[in-house]
């Protein structure tokens, strides 16, 4: 069988990984995903949601799965409907679910899925054994897919998700039904391919954990919508702490005098209590904050130095509180639909 | 990957033409649809009528082996366009049996474990996809059908020079005649294993559909009383028995060949129909 060269692979380079232009999804009449926009450049992007939050469609459609009721998406400058063979050639996916072919040995059906992805049959065999290898089913990989465990069957999607060896491997839930052990395993094999540069990964997952450890980047959905993005990566370089007080007495001309001083503040109410987020310009010690207090009459009821986690970001975004810890922080909506690009280094 | 240095890395080689790349579903395919031993012999089988027919011809041209077994040629049967149509006829029996069995177990396991996406998240469409499937029970009934008809013809314009001339419509006929009838007899089978994903019902589906059909099709004719046979419409293999008998013998039957072939293309687009609405990488839960 004569060989094509493979297509254009690696042009584009300067693309972001993936952009969503106004991207609308509508299923059984219902809109999943209303107008998304982001541009996202980042290692391994984090993408998280309750369910139902639009996760799995929003893969599905950078699939080519769904067609976008409006609006568009790209994966390395390519059109996911226009050039989705482009696009396909160019991603690994592993789903959430079950999914393997009846009948057939690890091997065989991971060599048969890198020869449909265009590997001629002996370089789909040589990656078939070395991804068994890899994600450590290399004994097993001879054994009919139907005799395995939840864990291994994990294992063969991941597998087959990088037998081709895309340059970006979308990832549903990869840690789902997953022993501790078996999904450190997993983790761990994510974070090796992001670290190795050679491919993008998105990992959709519930497990704020699991985004942590693994993502620079994260998109949180809520009901189709873009409730936040972070830069985790660029936050963690920044060792970006903020102050969390809370306070009694006038707060307006105590915060205004503050941000004379530059320092970024932010209402952040919890539970009632009137609480507020503050990031101090290099130089001005804590001693200035309490002298202006002081000079303003208002009580400084708790102090305390914080960094956003994950959770929190997560919670505040379900909660619809976004827009203020974007005020503290710099970085929020307004960035995603903005563009955020580059990413991690 | 390198398996010496356990890490991920790009491909970066050549790929395959696409052209040819539902071929790969074939390959794979082909030790599965072996391993069944039920199939293996109903396949060796496939090959006695075309061997007895074989035999036939040979004798009919080797006067010194009819002597020795005290026969003329009178007594062995003509090979002409009816010889080739009882022919075609037992060996669509063998291909309709073969199909039943194959058939329902290309399809209904990969939508029953949920492979579709997997195939569906490459550079590999639907009908690609159809088009691999199909091809097993295609290249299947391909090699008992058309394959060794169309050799047996050949065999026996080799044997008689100037047969070949006097039944010109012969070699076209078992090509055609075995393509009308393998061709939507692997959609059915497709189609229905995509429809009921089980496949059991789906084989007993594939072997009760042209029956009940025949029987729809029989009734129609029977209520319709002297309005002719149109009710052979509503039966694929009424309608491929017809096309052959006119194909090969050269008996006008009573419905019209056009009619046939429509009836016929009708049934493969419905079978397609039921193929692009059931194979999807996700359903849509409404």
């Amino acid at each position: 069988m004569s060989q094509s060269p493979i297509r254009d692979a690696d042009r584009d380079t300067d693309a972001p990984v993936i952009e969503l232009d106004d991207l609308q999804v509508r299923l059984g009449g219902r809109p999943v995903l209303r107008g998304l926009s982001a541009s996202l450049g980042g290692r391994c992007l984090g993408l998280l949601g309750p369910n139902g939050a639009g996760k799995t469609t929003l893969l599905h459609t950078l699939l080519g799965f769904h067609k976008p009721a409006s609006g568009g998406a790209r994966i390395f400058g390519r059109d996911v409907t226009r050039d989705l063979d482009e696009v396909r050639s160019l991603v690994g996916y592993m789903p959430e679910n079950d999914a393997f072919v009846a009948n057939m040995s690890a091997v065989h059906l991971v060599r048969m899925l890198g020869e449909l992805s265009g590997l001629p049959a002996s370089e789909s065999l040589e990656r078939a054994h070395e991804a068994l290898f890899y994600v450590g089913l290399g004994e097993a990989r001879y054994r009919d897919i139907g005799t395995y465990s939840q864990g291994m069957k994990q294992l063969v999607k991941l597998a087959q998700a990088l037998v081709h060896g895309p340059r970006l491997l979308l990832l549903d839930e990869p840690t789902n039904a997953l022993d501790p052990p078996a999904r450190e395993r997993m983790l761990r094999h994510v974070t090796e391919i992001r670290d190795s540069g050679e491919a993008h990964i998105v990992l959709s997952s519930h497990l704020l954990r699991d985004v942590e450890r693994c993502c620079d980047e994260v998109l949180v959905l809520r009901d189709g919508k873009v409730a936040a993005y972070r830069n985790l990566e660029a936050e963690r370089r920044a060792n970006r702490k903020f102050l969390e007080l809370e306070l009694r007495g006038e707060m307006d001309g105590f915060l205004s005098a503050m941000r004379n001083l530059g320092a970024d503040c932010a209402l952040a109410p919890r539970r009632g209590k009137r609480r507020v987020k503050m990031v101090l310009p290099e130089g001005l010690e804590v001693r200035k904050l309490y002298h202006e207090a002081a000079r303003r009459r208002v009580q400084i009821r708790r102090l305390s130095y914080k960094r956003d986690s994950l959770e929190e970001i997560f919670l505040a975004a379900m909660e619809g509180a976004e827009e203020e810890v974007a005020a503290v922080t710099g970085v929020g909506q307004a960035g995603v639909e903005a563009g955020v690009e580059g990413g991690a280094p | 990957m390198s398996l010496r240095d356990r890490a991920f890395r790009r491909y970066r080689g050549r790929v395959t033409p696409r052209r040819w790349r539902f071929l790969v579903l074939w390959r794979y395919s082909r030790r599965e649809v072996f391993s069944s031993r039920m199939v293996t012999a109903l396949y060796a089988l496939s090959f006695a009528p075309i061997l007895v027919a074989a035999t036939l011809v040979y004798l009919r041209h080797n006067l010194p082996a009819l002597e020795a077994m005290e026969l003329s040629v009178a007594d062995l049967v003509a090979v002409d366009g009816t010889f080739f149509y009882y022919l075609l006829r037992s060996q669509g029996v063998f291909a309709f049996l073969l199909t039943a069995l194959v058939g329902p177990g290309l399809v209904s396991p990969d939508l029953g474990n949920n492979g579709l996406p997997l195939y569906l998240c490459r550079p590999f469409s639907r009908m690609e996809y159809v088009l691999g499937k199909l091809s097993v029970l295609l290249i299947l009934t391909s090699s008992i059908t058309w394959v060794p008809l169309c050799g047996l013809v050949l065999f026996q314009a080799g044997m008689e020079p100037g047969w070949l001339a006097a039944h010109p419509n012969l070699l076209g006929g078992v090509f055609a005649g075995s393509w009308i009838a393998i061709l939507p007899l692997g959609l059915l089978a497709l189609a229905l294993s995509a429809w009921v994903r089980w496949r059991l019902l789906a084989a007993a589906m594939t072997v009760a559909t042209p029956l009940v059909a025949g029987g729809f099709g029989a009734f129609l004719n029977e209520i319709g009383l002297d309005r002719g046979d149109w009710g052979h419409l509503a039966s694929p293999v009424d309608l491929v028995f017809g096309l052959w008998e006119r194909m090969l013998t050269g008996v006008e039957v009573e419905l019209p060949a056009v009619a046939a072939a429509f009836g016929l293309a009708a049934f493969a687009a419905l079978c397609l129909l039921i193929l692009h609405l059931k194979l999807r990488a996700y359903e849509v839960v409404r």
